[in-house]
């Protein structure tokens, strides 16, 4: 076959992938809806308020709760130890309230 | 047929090391021709050649294909012309290294668009004239000497041009392969072809198919 | 159009036998650019899908949660507090939580014990706080069960824990659990329910305990809670009745919705520590590609176009040739990079990124995330890799491509 013809094929065959792909992805949303919704569900009837993403300690447990001053952890010198906490930043404070 | 007039060509101008290639030039190449352009090296048939088949521009003068004036045409019609006119053999065949002997020969044609059915029809045709049919699917690194100047005659041949040019075809084969060149040579004449050849091989210009000797010295043409 | 088409084929052709012939080095440059791409698009999957998944699932989290900060740390909260806040005008109830965290020194992890509220409990103005959404058979039941699973009951002495646990401990129904009192006293509980494995995501670490059992285990009086969770009455009132709280009670805290949602939203931000080394190492790489294909040709590939442009081809001919080089490789590394990039994040669960997420923790949460797929972000990578480089394979061509046909007749030996 010519290498031209196979490279076409390649790219079509991946194109074609990409599609079926990002059709699962669509299709997935719909069919996940349940489980989206079990989660929301559980999230309202036990009134949490965080993902359990980082399970280290506290103010990475529940990322939206933690202390304002937990940049600083136990001291104002002490550094992150952690690595979610170079995924995670502090919570975006809203303005002064008055 | 081809006509040159007042030709100069002057390389690395304005530098101390210019030098003058070509010196006032004045040439006509006839049609249906086998012309041997004879000289020592550093003569200038190299670069008369060269500006014979359009492969470079003068830096002075005229030159006229057919009566038509072709020194300042731009770089795309100039190519166009050449592709369509002129088939050239180099001193060394100069095939790609990596590719088989029919993609080197089928490659002058690629710009072209040609159908591939066509293309490859006409490639082997030309491949069987020449005897290496055979060495088609091979890669140009597994051909002997004559085997590869005469892949690249056909690559030379492959878009039907009336006017071959040759520069020092057999400057690096031996006296068989050499007579079995300037065979091919006449049946090109016989095709109705315009040969071109530069050489300071006896065997080429004391041939009795030349129709005529052009002796260059120090880039002029010696009368 | 034919011909050009056909040209463009045979272009290709010559193209792909050309680096077919320097096979080691170019596989490498596609590999290498393959990952790049399949890390930068893992990266956008992921992070896109949690956000995604994030705001869809706490978008019915508490309106306001109000916390106590004693010198600076989260204190216990005194119910009495909680007469202020319902004083407040727009406030329409107020529920206390008790939660708090039990560090399990043999696995090393932290669970989140929390006393699911009860239903109608702490509220007298009259409204019901919360739905009964039967999913799972899970509900809220309004008389005595604080809290059912399945039909299992969560009464004194049983939990209910999350998936996580069940997987980390290798326990399960029926099992039994040992925890260490604050007077050093030893509890066993018993497992009643395991949450379900789909909800992991919220609830890997959980553990659900009852309100008496929750005080005896941490020692907590009475007299407080661990925070408090308010219902307005006009949802867009929730700012102001935070500050409302704020100022009547000093050392409370209220953290509204609104903040936590956007807590996610900028969680796995570009800018974050990790993200940022991710992002600049595949920039970095990149550039370093495509400066060294923009840096030049070596003299084989010089030789090479001389010989096209003697044999007939143009100038724009030997362009297209390294247009196509260029693409070539970039198109088949972006595709490769991001359909291996898709079943990496949903299907493997993104197992490449598994030990940084993970960190320290012990006890990470199985979920399979949702296919949020961000077209945009998809086509901005596309014009960030794909063009750069093919660009870049022309760049030296310019000067390179206009050599004089002629001097590939001077070529008189290797």
């Amino acid at each position: 076959m010519r290498n031209s013809s196979l490279f076409f094929l390649y790219i079509t065959s991946g194109i074609v992938l990409l599609s079926l792909l990002l059709v699962h992805a669509s299709v997935s949303e719909s069919a996940r809806q349940v489980n989206l919704e079990e989660k929301a569900a559980l999230v309202k009837i036990l009134k949490l308020t965080d993902l359990c993403l980082f399970t280290e300690a506290r103010y990475t447990r529940h990322l939206s709760q933690a202390d304002l001053n937990t940049a600083f952890q136990d001291h104002p010198l002490s550094l992150e130890h952690f690595p979610s906490g170079s995924f995670t930043q502090p919570p975006e404070r809203t303005s002064e309230r008055p | 047929m081809i006509e040159l007039v007042n030709v100069k060509k002057v390389f690395n101008a304005g530098n101390p090391s210019e030098f003058s290639a070509l010196n006032s030039v004045n040439l006509l190449i006839e049609e249906n021709q086998v012309t041997v352009l004879k000289g020592p090296s550093g003569s200038g048939k190299t670069t008369l050649l060269s500006i014979v088949g359009c492969m470079s521009r003068p830096s002075a003068g005229r030159v006229k294909l057919q009566g038509r004036e072709i020194t300042s045409l731009p770089e795309r019609f100039l190519t166009d012309i050449r592709r369509k006119t002129f088939g050239f053999i180099f001193q060394q065949p100069n095939l790609i290294k990596g590719i088989s002997v029919l993609d080197n020969v089928m490659l002058p044609a690629y710009p072209l668009g040609e159908k591939r059915v066509h293309l490859k029809d006409k490639a082997m045709k030309g491949l069987a004239a020449l005897n290496i049919a055979n060495k088609a699917a091979s890669k140009v690194e597994w051909l002997s000497g004559g085997e590869a100047q005469r892949a690249s005659i056909v690559r030379a041949l492959i878009n039907d041009p009336y006017i071959i040019i040759a520069d020092e075809p057999t400057a690096h084969l031996d006296t068989k392969l050499s007579y079995r060149f300037m065979e091919i040579i006449e049946t090109f004449k016989a095709e109705g072809k315009t040969v071109i050849i530069t050489s300071h091989d006896p065997l080429v210009y004391d041939s009795s198919m030349v129709d005529r000797v052009v002796n260059l010295r120090d880039g002029q043409i010696e009368v | 159009m034919r011909h050009w088409i056909e040209k463009q084929r045979y272009i290709i052709d010559f193209t792909l036998s050309s680096l077919l012939r320097r096979k080691v080095k170019n596989i490498g440059l596609l590999a290498l650019y393959t990952l790049i791409v399949f890390i930068l698009a893992s990266t956008m999957f992921f992070t896109y899908s949690i956000k995604k998944e994030a705001s869809l699932i706490l978008k019915d989290s508490p309106e306001i949660v109000v916390q106590k900060i004693v010198a600076g740390r989260h204190d216990l909260f005194p119910i009495s507090y909680i007469d202020t806040i319902k004083k407040i005008r727009g406030v329409a109830s107020v529920e206390s939580r008790l939660w708090g965290y039990y560090y399990d020194s043999l696995v090393g992890a932290n669970y989140t014990l929390l006393t699911p509220p009860r239903n109608g409990s702490f509220t007298d103005t009259g409204k019901s706080t919360a739905k009964t959404t039967v999913i799972d058979n899970e509900s809220t039941d309004s008389s005595k069960p604080l809290f059912e699973l399945n039909g299992a009951v969560l009464e004194p002495g049983t939990l209910i824990i999350g998936n996580g646990i069940a997987r980390l401990r290798a326990i399960g129904t029926g099992d039994y659990m040992p925890f260490l009192a604050f007077d050093g006293n030893v509890l066993n509980f018993k497992i009643t329910g395991v949450l379900s494995s789909q909800s992991e995501l919220v609830s890997s670490d959980l553990m659900l305990i009852t309100g008496e059992d929750f005080r005896k285990l941490f020692g907590i009086d009475n007299s407080y809670v661990t925070d408090v969770t308010v219902i307005v009455n006009n949802p867009e009132e929730i700012a102001m009745v935070a500050s409302k709280i704020k100022k009547r009670l000093p050392q409370a805290r209220p953290i509204i919705r609104d903040e936590i949602l956007r807590t996610y939203d900028s969680v796995f931000n570009w800018r974050g520590g990790m993200m940022i080394v991710i992002f600049s190492a595949a920039v970095l790489a990149f550039v370093i590609f495509a400066w060294d294909k923009a840096s030049g040709l070596s003299a084989g590939e010089r030789r090479e176009i001389g010989i096209l442009k003697a044999v007939g081809w143009e100038t724009s001919d030997v362009i297209q040739m390294k247009f196509w080089e260029g693409a070539i490789i970039s198109l088949t590394a972006f595709f490769t990079g991001v359909i291996l990039a898709y079943i990496h994040v949903f299907f493997t669960g993104s197992i490449v990124f598994e030990p940084a997420l993970k960190g320290w923790s012990s006890l990470y949460p199985n979920f399979k995330l949702t296919p949020f797929v961000n077209l945009e972000q998809l086509t901005t990578l596309f014009f960030l890799t794909v063009v750069p480089y093919t660009v870049a394979t022309i760049v030296p061509i310019w000067r390179a491509a206009t050599i004089d046909p002629d001097s590939a007749m001077r070529f008189t030996g290797e």
